[in-house]
This record gives C-alpha cells, structure tokens and sequence, in this order.
C-alpha cells in the first residue's frame, strides 16, 4: 500500500516535501561517494602540509628574521593567538551545521566590559569571572535563538553580531582604557617562560585548549554526536542524540572561547576600546574552511583546522616581513576563504561542465 | 468481492466510471506506448521488460507489489532517470525523454503523492510560474491569469481562489494545482502516482471527478495506486507489474481484484501461514488517548512482551507519527504511554531509550542512518556512553561492539570503517537494526522494516523479528505489505485517517478484511 | 462509516478566500505596521523634543532614508533569491572614493559620467559576487563575506592615506543631495520613485516573479525551469550595481570620503530589509517595505540623536531590531502555516 522508494543511490528531483517554512539555515550539500570523501580529505590535509612547508620556506628564503624566535613570538603567536583560540569553538559549531558570525563581537565586548569594569574599580579577577561569564551567556542566548526558536544560524548571528558589538558600544562609548596593571599586559611583552622565548601566553592557552577540544571532538561521544549532527541531524535525533541541548553548548563554548580571548586580546595591547576585534571574524571562519571543515558540516578534522591556522599565521608573517601592503593581507585572508570553498566545488564544476555539454548531445525531443 | 462493495460502500461513482469510457475512444490508437523498457540501478535490476500502452480517454491502472518496478516506470517516463533500453512513442512517434524539462515538452504530466508548491506564492503564480500571461509591455497579466486559471479549474469541477497564496493548502489540493499545472502545459498523459494515499474520502471523489473530466477531454491518464477498489471504480484498463515487467495488460472487463492479486504476488492471495502458540507476557507499551491534533486522534493499544503486533493501514493514516510520538521524536497533546507499567515522558527520545525503546524509523537513509559515517560509527551511534572507556569513545571500541550484532545479523561488509553508503539496501537495514538491537530494548518499534529490500534480506529480517518475540522482546510493526503483516504479526491493528479503527488477532486477519479496514468500507471494531 | 454528504462544492471557495483575507492581512500588516510604529515614534519623540519634525531633522532623516532605502532595494532582490549579499558597504565604499576622485583627475568630468562610474564598478563587484555565487555554486554568505572584506581592503589600498575633501567636489554634485522641495530632498522623491520602479518589476514581470519562486522552493523553481542561475547572478549585479550608484550619492551627500566610507553599513542594510518583512530565506516580501524598514531606522537614529541619546546605541537597535524582526516573523510564518493548513482540513471533511 505503499509507493515505491526508489532503488539505487538516486538523484535530487524526487518529490519534495510539501510546503512548509523553510527548515534550512544553511544551504544543503549533494552527497558523494564515502571513499572519494575520505581520499578527499586525506588529500587536503596532505596539501595543507605540502603548502606549509612550501610557506615556510619561502618566508626563510625571502626574509633571514623569519624563523627567529623573535619573528615567531611577535609576528605569529602574539598577533594570532587570539585568533587561533575562537577557530577552537568556530570549528565545531560549523561541524554541527551551524556558524557563529557573533563571536568577535563578543571578543570586543568582553574587552569593552574589561575596560569599563577596570575604570570603576572593580578587581581584576572578579572583572575576568564576570566576563567569562557574559561570553557564556551571550553564547546561551545564540544558542537558544538557533535551538528553541528554530532559527537559522546565519541571520541569528547577523542581528547578534550587531547587538553585541553595538551593546560593546554602549558600555565602553568612545573611551579608551589603558592603564592595565603591567601584571597582566605582560602577556602581551613576554613570552611565556619556559618556552624558549618561542610562545607568547595566548599560544600557550591555544595549545593547551587545541588538545582538549581535539580530544573532545575525536574522542568523546559529545564530538561523535557533533559530527552525526552535522552530517544528518535527523539521523542524529532518531539515535537519541540531543540535538538542541549540543548545540545550545556549542554556542556556549563559543561564547566562553570569544570572551577569553576578549581578555587576552585587552591585555596583550594594554588597550580597551568598543571595537576590538570585531573584524576577526572573517579570519576565524576562513582559518576553519581552510582546514577542511565543510561549510555544510560533518566534514572536517582538527587537525586540518590547526594546519590552516599554520599556513594562515606563516603566510600574513612572511608576507609582514617583505614589506607587503599590510592593507592587502585582508585580500589575501578574503581569497583563500573562497579558494577554500571554491576548490572542493571544483569537481564538482567541472562535472557539471560536462553534463552540460552532454546535453547538446543527446537532446531531442519532438 | 470487490465490486460489489463499490456499490454498497462509500465509493459510489457514476456508472460511466466503471465500465468502459463514455466517450468512444476505447478503439484508437494507443497515445503512448513504451516498449521494452528495462533499467538497473547497481546491481538492482528494477525494470526487465516493461511495456506499457496509453490509450487517450483512458485511465489505465498500474498495480504491483512494493519493488515491481511502479516507481522506475514513472520516474522513467517523467524524464527523472533515462532507461538503460527500450523504446518511447508519443502520438506514433519516437521520443526520447532525459529530463523533466523533455517530459514537459512531450506531453507527459505527473502528479506526485507530495506536490512540490512554492508556498509563498499564489494558487495561480503556481501554475502560471514561467509562463503568466502577458499583456502590454511584457507585464504579467494578472486578470487574464486569474480568469484563466479559473478555466481550468471550473471544468474539473474544483473551487480554489487562485489569489490564495500556496502554503497550507491541503494535499488534496495541492494535487489539484499540479493537475491545472499539466493541462496549462496540455499534458496529453497525466501520471498520478498514488495520488490517494494521503487523502480523505470526500477529497478522493473530488479527484475521481476530476480524472473522470480529464478522461473525457481525451487525456490518458496513468493512475497508480495500492487500493484496488479505486482502481475497479475508476480505471478501464490495467497493467500489473511484477519484477520488473508487466505480467498483465487488459481492459479492466471481467477482472476481479483476486486475479489482480494473484497476478501481483504470482501466487494465490497469501496462506495464512500457521504459527505456534506465542507465549505472551507482561503488558510493556501501552497507549492511552494518545491525540495530537490534525494528526491521529484517540489511539490507545498494548503490546505484551513476546509479541508482535502490526499496525496497518494506508499511507497517510498517521502510523508513523503515533510511532515517532511514542518514542519521543515528536510531540503529542494528550494521552499517555507507558512502558512496563511506568510512565513514559514525551518529547524526549533519551527517556525512551532509557527506557528500553527502541525505533528502526521509516526512512533509513535519512533518518536511520548517518550514510557519510562508518558501519560501526552507525551501529555505535546509539550506544555512544557504552563504548566509552574513561570518557573516552575509541574506534576500535565502537567496532568490536558492533561487530557482535553484524554478526548475529550476517551484515556483509567489506570493512567497518567503510561507510554505510556502501552497503545494499538489505544491510543497511540491518545495520539499522544492529544499532537498536545492540541496546536490547525490551520494546522494538519498527517502521517499514523491509521496504526496497531484496527477498532474500526480507525474510531473513522476519526470521530475525520473530526470533526477538520468542526471546520476549514486545514488537510493534508497522508495514504497509501485507503479506509481510500477515506472515509475522500476531495481532494487527489498523488505522485510519488518523483513528485506529481495527484490531484483528492472527487468526481473522486477511488481505481483504485488512484491505477493508484501512479504506473504511467496513468498520469492525475488536471487544 | 456515514453515506457521503453531497459534493461540498462551495467549501472550496469559502476555505480559499478566508485564507487568502488571512494571508493578505498578515503580508499587508507588516507595511502599515511600519508606518504605525513609525508615527508612534515621531509622535512620542516630539512630544518630548518638539524641535524633531523642524525641516532640518526631517532632512537629516531622509539623507539616511534615501541611502539605505535604495540599498535595500538591492538587498531585497538577493534575498528574495534565498541569499544575502554582505559586500554592499564595501562596494559603495569603493564606488564613493573612486568617482569622487575623478572629479580631482579629469577636470570638468561631467556628473553623469561620475555616476556611471559609479554604476561600473559596483556592477563589477556584483559580477564578481553572483559568478562565485551562481555559477560555482558557493554559498553566497561565504562569498559576500570574503568580498566584504576584499573590497574593503582594496579600497584601503587604493585610497592609501589619502582622502576627498569636499572643496575638490563641484558644487553642482555637492547640491545633488540638498536640493529640495520644502522639506522634503529631491533625491527622496527620486529614490522613492526608483524603489516604486522595483517594486513594479517584482510585481509585474516573469523574471521578478522568479526571483521569488527560487527563494520560496529552490527545487521547484529548476524543476519548473527557471533559470535559476541566471536570476541569481543578475540579482548580485543588480545589488553591486546599486550599491555603486548609493557610492556616488554618499560622496555627494557627505563630500568628504576615505577609506571609511560606508563601513559597516551592511548590517544596517540587512536589519532594514529584515525588519521590512523580507523573508531571510527569501520567498516573500517586497521592496516598499524594504524601504519603509530603511525609514524607520533612520528615523530611529536621528530621533535617539535628538533625544541626547549618543549614537553608539545605533549598532545595538539595529542588532535587537535584526533578531526581534527574523523571531517574529519565524512566529508569525509557523502560525500562518498551521492556521491555514486547519482551514483547509476544516473544508475538506
């Protein structure tokens, strides 16, 4: 009494779903064959590394600083350690099938609140709970938006980008807090100790961190449960996966990830202003997609997403080092994040080149 | 038999409708005529050699078991796959059809069981898209298209207000507007695959009316469905399909629904086959009142420990949303459930699970199974806090806990970390059921257990349920194969519309008297 | 089971124009709601500050008015398509530095040729945007995101350090944006007009009427053969094209452009034609009440302006009123849909 499921590994124009509102938040993939996938992968990392090293060299040839620690310390782990610790959280929000587009302005408003708490006296250890604490709640909110709400990801973020960075406003205005006790803003002079000069402290906590959460995502069935979402959360739910409560703490964590760096970020430039930050956001997801991780979701390791960072960091610094228009190096960040979507589609394209060209050929119809 | 009730029950018609056509078209020549269509999938072989023949002011009906090849024909002719051989001639001459946009062009219409609306756009924007009528300066003619889309509708004898936008219009209706779509098209062959399926008795006779008028206007109409009685009422012609051939093709005249199921399954109508007492326990699912509005209404029912009971009816009949409902995926307004004998808390597929419950769902490639994840990933997926050592989930632990079930269940695979996208059908299925055996639920629900897989994969998962029931697992079964049902369920319980409106023991339960229930010709109601 | 009641044959039209009174009151509420918020705003604000509805603050309302209405208007026709095009503030950035400083290269350039130039560019910019969108299939967030960026630092680039100022401007470009009609800026009239013209074209055409059917069913919208491709790639255009033109406006109105010009002004883009009631996953929504969100958040910044209320309070309105607008009318769809499909249940038993 039932029609017929189509047999075979069969192709997008089945009836579709009756009308409803629309459910996707982002836009959906085509499935692959599973092995051409997982060569896939493997080939990117692998390519990441091949570019790696192919950066390295040329940042050693072009420049004699390059792999001097000091180069390294101030060129790579203090300019980018905030960064590398917002692709953290960033790279298993996108695993789930979501984006957090508010996370730098969380970064900007913990650094408001650092500044605005600072001016009115508060204890600097008190000030950093609290602020922690805010990054959690801000994250709660996206989260609830995304899950209670059924809201899609990207236009929740757009409005909480806007209302974070503008409530950064709000608290800090057009003040400038500088006068930070040198206990703190030394993170942003001295490299952490024990580290041959070599790692600033936000390096250290990026480390520290990369190996949790690759641990959580590679080992736990918290990050198994991240993954299956991402792929199939439909599937994801029917296993009794908690879709809506891994997600919510996937915002969460991101909001807690924003805020630390916020004060990391205050710290290390002994400067609060409203809007610190607020621009890394374009380099954090483009880090993430660099890495492998699949705008879709599902796809993506860790350690791809710590190769990019790699290749990212190398690549602005050797560029910083031959004197490259400092204003450029956005283009560069901008066209590796397309180059970084467009070359997977790239099969894809050539694919459908072909199919369109079959279909002069075997035209005809009456 | 079949005919009979047409008269007596609800299905009336005219009498034009059940014997022959009004018009005198019966003797022309065929409008379409597929020859020898065959067509593969892998190793699946879903066509042989079909052949089929469309006469203009006809509705011809196509009938056939789940995996005969209904669905490949009409993907077929709707230009969705092209056919590996065979022949297609429209009007006498030869076409080929490789995409929709081809079949459009043809002539050949199809209307699917789930229309595929813009919902944000009006009734007439939906049949007009592309093509609204213009008037001066290439503006769309906004009149002219509401007073032509009323054209279409007021002959198939159909009131919809064009200017209604798409979103929540019924089923019912939104068939219709796939149908005006066709005939502003000129569809000379309009497709109906299983177009009742998910219809109410008053909106069925709408759409008998309406392929009665598009019969008249001299369209031939290809009508697919499960319901034998709609086909005797409305058809003239019909085409059994079985393994992927047609293996019957002739005009309706002098049939009786037993030769058309006998020529479906090959056999005579299924033996009931004789089963051995089944030792029934402790009461382990019940269902009280479970309600949820527009959905299914009043539903309460038990299953015991070593049973197997099957739930039946017509696509559309609410089965499986009272399934997922009792399992926690969605969401009820009233009634309760309880598993051995404690209540069970809704919404919350996490507390059924802990409560013993498990759910092989409908559709196991998007809702059984995470395809891009490994054999073992998947079978593991539901099992994530058993196969952690110190918090921590290891490849090696997921597989060996898995292996145990692949076993028990002769899953062939090559390796366990391949993905489940490549298994067949058949294995994947049981990979699903793996997942949740692997749990040793003390309640199975299983949906469509064995829908497109090959035979010998079927019997072995009936062979596998039964085993379950002997060793006291409560299973609840929903299926819409009847031989499947009569084979393996102890007790089947039929809905309708939403109602469970049946319950039959082993022992009275027949093809017919199942048929009957779930279309509502007869009402029998169980003390 | 009771014999069948004889054919309902009127509940058809009963059902359909009951729903269709319903829908057409929830689209059309969401204009007038606009219009009445917005009067409640002027009232309750100049209530408080009586110098609000002076000709000079009416002024400085549609400046802003008229800029974000017609880049909403771009905005719209992408995300009617079920994309988003986040480069615009990049675009009229460049577009506003790059035709304002070919008044200082080629003396004696004539204003319509500073406004092809213009037009140019953003049509470059928005080619660019819908062939990596359309044609190889990214998603448009990814790109529009990478060229918000790129353009900006372009613009970075080209600009250096340097600036337009306002003396090197004709005076004849300069008035473009201050001539008026009494209170009421030329260009408003014009604009509206333009905007009006678009929402003509959504209205009466095939291909605008497309433009929503991929955003309501993308997969319908090809198995129907329309050309999505096509229709995406021309709603970038347009949106670059238009984005380039409101360059030239800006360097009119505020004649003094660096690299600065127009930054962030996406997000304000986007809570206008959200909060006007265009579907973020397209479908729905029209360009007049695009504008109308532009008006009414103008018109929310000069009155916190004039209220004392500092303007860094802007980016936070626009960031509640982007969630506030994409929750209700997430509610507002759900409830729709339910209301109607009970309607026709109703009608059809």
């Amino acid at each position: 009494m039932r029609p017929e499921t189509a047999l075979g590994p069969s192709e997008v124009e089945a009836p579709a779903p009756p009308p409803g509102p629309a459910t996707a938040s982002l836009p959906s993939r085509e499935t692959t064959s599973a092995r051409d996938r997982a060569r896939g992968l493997v080939r990117w990392e692998s390519a990441l590394v091949i570019l790696l090293v192919a950066t390295v060299l040329i940042g050693a040839l072009t420049s004699r600083q390059f792999l001097t620690s000091t180069n390294i310390f101030s060129n790579v782990c203090l300019l980018y350690g905030e960064l590398a610790i917002m692709t953290l959280p960033m790279t298993l929000v996108i695993l789930a099938g979501e984006i957090d587009l508010s996370i730098a302005s969380i970064l900007a408003l913990s650094s408001s609140l650092v500044g605005y708490l600072w001016e009115n006296h508060w204890p600097m250890p008190l000030i950093m709970v609290c602020v922690l604490g805010v990054g959690l709640v801000c994250g709660a909110f996206n989260g609830i938006l995304v899950t209670r709400f059924g809201l899609p990801s990207l236009a929740v973020t757009i409005g909480t980008k806007t209302l974070y960075a503008g409530i950064a406003e709000i608290v800090l205005g057009p003040a400038i807090i500088t006068n930070f006790p040198s206990g703190y803003t030394t993170i942003g002079v001295n490299p952490f100790p024990g580290t041959h000069q070599l790692l600033s402290y936000s390096a250290v906590f990026f480390i520290v961190l990369a190996v949790i959460f690759g641990i959580v995502l590679h080992a736990t069935s918290f990050g198994r449960s991240v993954v299956a979402i991402g792929w199939n959360k439909e599937a994801a739910q029917f296993a009794g996966i908690r879709v809506k409560r891994v997600k919510t703490l996937l915002y969460m964590v991101s909001g807690l990830m924003g805020s630390l760096a916020g004060i990391l970020y205050t710290f290390r430039l002994s400067t609060a202003e409203s809007d610190n930050g607020v621009d890394l956001v374009l380099p954090v997801i483009a880090v993430v997609l660099l890495g492998g991780v699949s705008i879709f979701g599902g796809k993506g390791t860790l350690v791809g997403v710590i190769l990019g960072l790699l290749v990212y960091c190398g690549l602005q610094s050797a560029l910083l080092l031959t004197n490259f228009n400092a204003n450029a190096l956005e283009i560069v960040t901008g066209g590796l994040l397309l180059l970084s979507v467009l070359i997977p589609n790239a099969g894809e394209l050539t694919a459908r080149a072909r199919r369109f060209m079959n279909r002069y050929r075997v035209s005809g119809t009456s | 038999m079949v005919p009979d009730a047409v008269h007596e029950g609800e299905i009336a018609a005219g009498p034009e409708a059940v014997n022959g056509p009004s018009s005198s078209a019966a003797a022309s020549e065929p409008l379409l005529v597929l020859e020898h269509a065959s067509k593969s999938f892998g190793a699946v072989r879903a066509l042989e050699d079909a052949s089929l023949e469309l006469y203009p002011g006809e509705t011809h009906g196509l009938v056939g078991e789940n995996g005969a090849g209904k669905s490949t024909l009409v993907k077929i002719l709707a230009g969705v796959h092209p056919p590996d051989g065979g022949v297609l001639r429209i009007g006498g001459r030869e076409v080929v059809v490789p995409n929709p946009a081809a079949a459009r062009d043809a002539g050949i219409a199809v209307i699917y069981q789930e229309p595929n609306l813009f919902p944000d756009l009006t009734v007439a924007e939906n049949v007009f898209m592309g093509r609204q009528p213009l008037r001066a300066g290439h503006r769309i003619d906004g009149k002219a298209m509401h007073r032509r889309v009323l054209d279409l509708l007021v002959p198939l004898g159909v009131r919809l207000d064009p200017e209604r936008i798409a979103r929540g219009l019924s089923i019912a209706d939104q068939q219709i507007v796939e149908i005006a779509k066709a005939l502003s098209l000129e569809a000379r062959v309009i497709i109906m695959d299983e177009p009742t399926a998910a219809l109410s008795a008053y909106e069925v006779q709408r759409l008998f009316r309406v392929v009665d008028t598009l019969r008249a206007s001299g369209a031939a109409v290809l009508f697919i469905s499960h319901r034998l009685e709609e086909v005797f009422v409305i058809c003239q012609r019909v085409t059994v399909m079985r393994d992927g051939r047609q293996v019957l093709s002739r005009p309706l005249e002098g049939l009786s629904a037993d030769d058309l199921v006998r020529a479906m399954v090959g056999r005579d109508v299924v033996e009931r086959e004789e089963r051995e007492q089944v030792r029934r326990g402790d009461v382990v699912l019940r269902v009280d009142r479970l309600t949820r509005e527009g959905v299914f209404v009043d539903v309460s029912f038990e299953v015991r420990s070593g049973e197997i009971v099957a739930l039946a009816g017509l696509v559309g009949a609410g089965r499986s949303e009272v399934v997922r409902a009792i399992f926690g995926i969605d969401r009820y307004d009233a009634g309760t459930v309880h598993v051995a004998g404690k209540p069970l808390k809704k919404g919350a597929p996490v507390a059924a699970m802990a409560a013993g419950v498990g759910l092989v769902p409908e559709d196991r490639r998007l809702q059984g199974l995470v395809m891009e994840l490994s054999i073992g990933g998947n079978i593991a997926l539901a099992s994530l806090k058993h196969v952690r050592h110190f918090g921590l989930v290891r490849r090696a632990a997921e597989n060996r806990f898995a292996t145990e079930w692949a076993t028990r269940l002769s899953l062939r695979y090559r390796r366990f970390s391949n993905t489940v996208s490549t298994l067949s059908g058949g294995n994947q299925q049981k990979a699903v059921l793996a997942k949740w055996l692997s749990r040793r639920p003390q309640l199975l629900i299983v949906d469509e257990p064995t829908r497109g897989i090959d035979v010998a994969t079927k019997s072995e998962v009936h062979r596998l349920l039964l085993e379950l029931a002997q060793e006291g697992v409560a299973v609840l079964m929903i299926s819409s194969e009847l031989p499947e049902v009569l084979r393996v369920a102890d007790r089947v319980l039929v809905m309708r519309e939403g109602r469970l409106v049946a319950e039959f023991p082993h022992q009275e339960a027949s093809e017919e008297s199942l048929v009957a229930a779930a279309t509502g010709q007869t009402e029998m109601f169980a003390p | 089971m009771s014999a069948l009641p004889d054919a309902v044959e009127g509940a058809g039209t009963e059902a359909g124009s009951g729903s269709r009174r319903l829908a057409d009151v929830i689209f059309r509420v969401r204009e007038f709601g606009i219009i009445a918020v917005l009067l409640v705003f002027v009232a309750i604000t100049s209530a408080i500050q009586p110098r609000f509805i002076d000709v000079q603050n009416i002024k400085f309302v549609f400046f802003n008015a008229v800029l974000f209405a017609l880049l909403a208007l771009g905005e719209t026709m992408v995300v009617l398509t079920r994309n988003i095009d986040l480069s615009v503030s990049s675009v009229l950035g460049l577009s506003a530095y790059l035709s304002a400083h070919l008044f200082s290269q080629v003396h004696g350039v004539p204003i319509v040729v500073v406004f092809l130039a213009g037009l140019v560019i953003g049509l470059a910019c928005g080619v660019v945007n819908g062939a990596i969108t359309a044609v190889a299939r990214v998603p448009s967030l990814v790109v529009t995101l990478a060229t918000l960026y790129i353009f900006r630092a372009l613009d970075v680039i080209i600009v250096g350090g340097g600036m337009v100022v306002a003396s090197t401007l004709p005076n004849s470009f300069l008035a473009i944006t201050t001539s008026s009609v009494g209170a009421v800026p030329y260009l408003a009239i014009v604009i509206a007009a333009v905007v009006l013209a678009g929402a003509f074209y959504l209205r009466s055409f095939r291909s605008g009427r497309e433009l929503y059917a991929i955003g309501s069913n993308p997969a319908a919208a090809t198995l129907a053969g329309i050309p999505t491709g096509k229709r995406i790639f021309s709603a970038f255009v347009i949106s670059g094209g238009i984005a380039g033109i409101a360059g030239v406006l800006w360097a009119a109105t505020y004649g003094t452009i660096d690299s600065t010009a127009g930054y962030g002004y996406e997000l304000t883009v986007v809570a206008a034609v959200v909060v006007g009631g265009v579907n973020i996953f397209g479908g729905s929504g029209t360009v007049t009440g695009a504008a109308l969100g532009a008006l009414l958040l103008a018109t929310i910044n000069q009155a916190l302006y004039v209220l004392g209320i500092s303007s860094f309070w802007d980016l936070a309105i626009d960031g509640f009123l982007i969630v506030v607008a994409i929750s209700l009318d997430h509610w507002i769809s759900v409830r729709l849909t339910s209301a109607l499909r009970k309607r026709s249940l109703q009608h059809a038993t």
